[in-house]
């Protein structure tokens, strides 16, 4: 069960990966890109990460793609024009590509030891509780220096994308 | 294998309910509306309007959908698709009662229990966005998309609120299940004040109730929806099915809102006396409403009326009936099945009358107005409504 | 299986994702699609940070994780907003038209 849920929702996420660079429009890249986004936050369901799950979705998938989405509908950015690289170039480039990965999951395969399986429910140290706990003691100095960059980003924006009057 | 089948049923059965309730909320809400604008509301098609929500099916199933030629195919389509299974989606975690046993079978009256249940629920709603913005811009129409661009942002503008309002009682409760929230706010002070979170958060319940106005598009804050602007707003490019999709997802969000209100802050299905006083109430309630509906029928304003208004009456003292007889002892089950279903569907029953009410009393923001609202208002105070809570928690535990 | 779904699978479904971005970082010519393949790099590296947490049983990679959520959240901000700013300036959206800083 768990292979099988891993085995749809990796597929899921590596058919919308394509699809975010084989589209031409950059909404359908975008919505592809939330696919990716929602398959992940299944695998992250198997692996324990309950928490960080619900965050991908609440904070990736629901807040940054929308401004994404939004930024894309405003601009009203339209499909691109035909590429200027030849053909052989890029049909060479997914071959390689594709090589290149097939390389990775090779040394991936044979070079790291035999770990144990992912069984879901084994790891339960993913909770909104150890992660909260972990957060506020151990690592509490990137918490706040977070929150400062979090608010010069938003400084940052404000200033950026304001109309000059 | 158990598990399996007996989820299906819950989830049929919560389906079922569920579609259906929606249908006449829908038509709660035009009777109310017209009943505060002074008018009857539905009347002809059933008894009091009430087969109105089967004929507004037929009608949009049966109409011509029409796709127009300039839009995007894809995502047209795929737009009130996603708005609907988003909205419908929130309600497989939300407690409906307490652990039953029926027979050997025990299970809670809710189809799973998520350790995250509040945070699923935000993240629902967090992705329900797209819909919306999708549906507008697919429209290829200046005013959907206008609509729709300005829906989301609202939509987002308030999720920040709606999510720091939440958070103060999750502080009390210090857990994220709606099962274990509401095992938080079961019992009495000083025998009689039920725990609800409503008592020490009255700010952030007020906050989050008016976020959920905004998160749901409801009046005041439905600008980009209504029909008198915009042209309707994202929704103008659809008819029939994928029309109704939307409005459907719009009565599902309400749901769900005033569902989670009612399990985060109004504790749930505990209700607000002890156990053996609260017994009496739902069917007082039933009685006083049949005997109100007998009494009626006697002179009725309109000649229909004469049948119609004691049917009701002797439905509701049926129903009052059912209440008093679930109170013998070896109908156990059944009384805690009906006194949990009473209490929450009348919780939510009630914010749901708050949500038609305000919609037929005032008036609507202008979108810049509700955007100041938003962030100069309610985000700070929520903001100040969370740090009061967390210094109070932190100053009195141990 | 028996014990569960090996855990260097999820290790090379990272890697496919982090190399599919770098591919769209490569290709494609409209900026927004460019910023597109970044996220999707750093989700592959959160899908690894969060396998190596199961594996080593401790819940610190989650908090590197939401860390990295964070910083994207801000650079997305930030990024954007320096998009529209170009857009306003040079009025296109293709990397390749941006190629000089005077206009």
């Amino acid at each position: 069960m768990t292979a099988l849920i891993f085995f749809i929702f990796a597929g899921i996420a590596v058919f919308c990966g394509i699809n975010l660079v084989a589209q031409t429009h950059p909404i359908a890249s975008a919505l592809s890109l939330i696919g990716v986004m929602g398959s992940l936050a299944i695998l992250y369901l198997q692996l324990g990460g309950e928490f960080i799950a619900a965050a991908q979705m609440i904070v990736y998938a629901g807040a940054i793609m929308v401004l994404f989405v939004f930024v894309i509908m405003l601009l009203n950015a339209g499909a691109e024009g035909a590429l200027q690289t030849s053909r052989f170039v890029r049909y060479f480039g997914i071959v390689l590509l594709a090589a290149f990965l097939g390389l990775i999951s090779f040394i991936i395969q044979s070079m790291l030891p035999r770990t144990e399986g992912v069984v879901f429910g084994l790891f339960q140290g993913g909770t909104a509780v150890d992660v909260g706990r972990k957060l506020f003691t151990i690592y509490l100095l990137p918490f706040e220096v977070t929150s400062v960059l979090i608010l010069i980003a938003i400084v940052g924006a404000i200033v950026l994308a304001r109309k000059e009057i | 294998m158990n598990f399996l089948i007996l989820s299906l049923i819950k989830a049929a059965v919560v389906a079922f309910v569920l579609l259906t309730a929606l249908a006449y909320l829908q038509w709660i809400e035009r009777k109310v509306i017209a009943h505060i604008q002074l008018r009857v509301g539905p009347y002809r098609v059933g008894p009091h309007g009430l087969l109105q929500p089967l004929a507004d099916v037929v009608k949009l199933i049966t109409k011509e959908g029409v796709i127009p030629s300039h839009v995007n195919r894809v995502f047209y389509l795929m737009a009130p698709w996603v708005a609907v299974t988003l909205a419908l989606i929130s309600i497989a975690v939300i407690p409906f009662g307490p652990e039953i046993q029926i027979g050997p079978i025990k299970t809670w009256m809710q189809l799973t229990d998520l350790n995250i249940g509040i945070l699923f629920v935000l993240a629902v709603s967090s992705v329900g966005v797209y819909g919306v913005a999708l549906g507008g811009w697919a429209s290829n129409n200046k005013y959907a998309l206008l609509g729709g661009l300005r829906s989301s942002a609202q939509m987002i503008s308030y999720e920040l609120p709606l999510g720091l309002a939440v958070a103060a009682p999750l502080l009390l409760a210090n857990t994220l299940s709606f099962r274990k929230m509401v095992e938080y706010q079961s019992g009495y002070w000083l025998g009689f004040i039920p725990r609800w979170n409503v008592i020490p958060e009255i700010f952030g319940f007020a906050v989050f109730l008016i976020a959920g106005f905004a998160e749901t598009n409801r009046v005041p804050f439905d600008l980009p929806e209504a029909e008198n602007e915009l042209v309707a707003g994202f929704h103008t490019e659809y008819s029939s099915m994928k029309f109704a999709a939307f409005f459907m997802a719009e009565y599902a969000n309400m749901v769900t809102v005033t569902a989670v209100a009612t399990l985060l802050f109004l504790g749930g299905w505990t209700p607000p006396f002890p156990e053996p006083y609260s017994d009496a109430i739902p069917i007082l309630v039933f009685l006083i409403g049949g005997l109100i509906a007998f009494y009626h029928g006697l002179q009725p304003a309109r000649k229909m009326d004469k049948f119609t208004l004691p049917a009701t009456g002797l439905v509701f003292l049926g129903i009052a009936a059912i209440f008093g007889v679930s109170l013998v002892p070896a109908l156990a089950v059944l009384k805690a099945i009906l006194m949990a279903l009473f209490w929450f569907c009348g919780k939510i029953g009630i914010l749901l009358f708050l949500f038609i009410w305000v919609r037929g009393t005032l008036p609507r923001f202008r979108y810049d107005q509700l955007m100041r609202f938003a962030w100069i208002f309610l985000f700070p105070l929520s903001v100040i409504n969370l740090l009061v809570t967390s210094l109070v928690v932190a100053l009195t535990s141990k | 299986m028996a014990n569960g779904v090996p855990l260097n699978w999820y290790l090379i479904l990272s890697a496919i994702l982090f190399g599919l971005g770098v591919a769209g970082f490569i290709y494609r010519r409209n900026i927004i699609t460019v910023f597109m393949s970044i996220e999707l790099m750093l989700n592959a590296v959160n899908l690894t940070f969060i396998t190596f947490s199961y594996s080593f049983k401790q819940v610190d990679g989650h908090i590197f994780s939401f860390f990295v959520m964070v910083v994207a959240a801000a650079e997305a901000a930030v990024g954007l907003a320096i998009i529209l700013t170009v857009f306003k300036n040079r009025e296109t959206l293709m990397v390749d038209d941006v190629s000089s800083m005077k206009y």
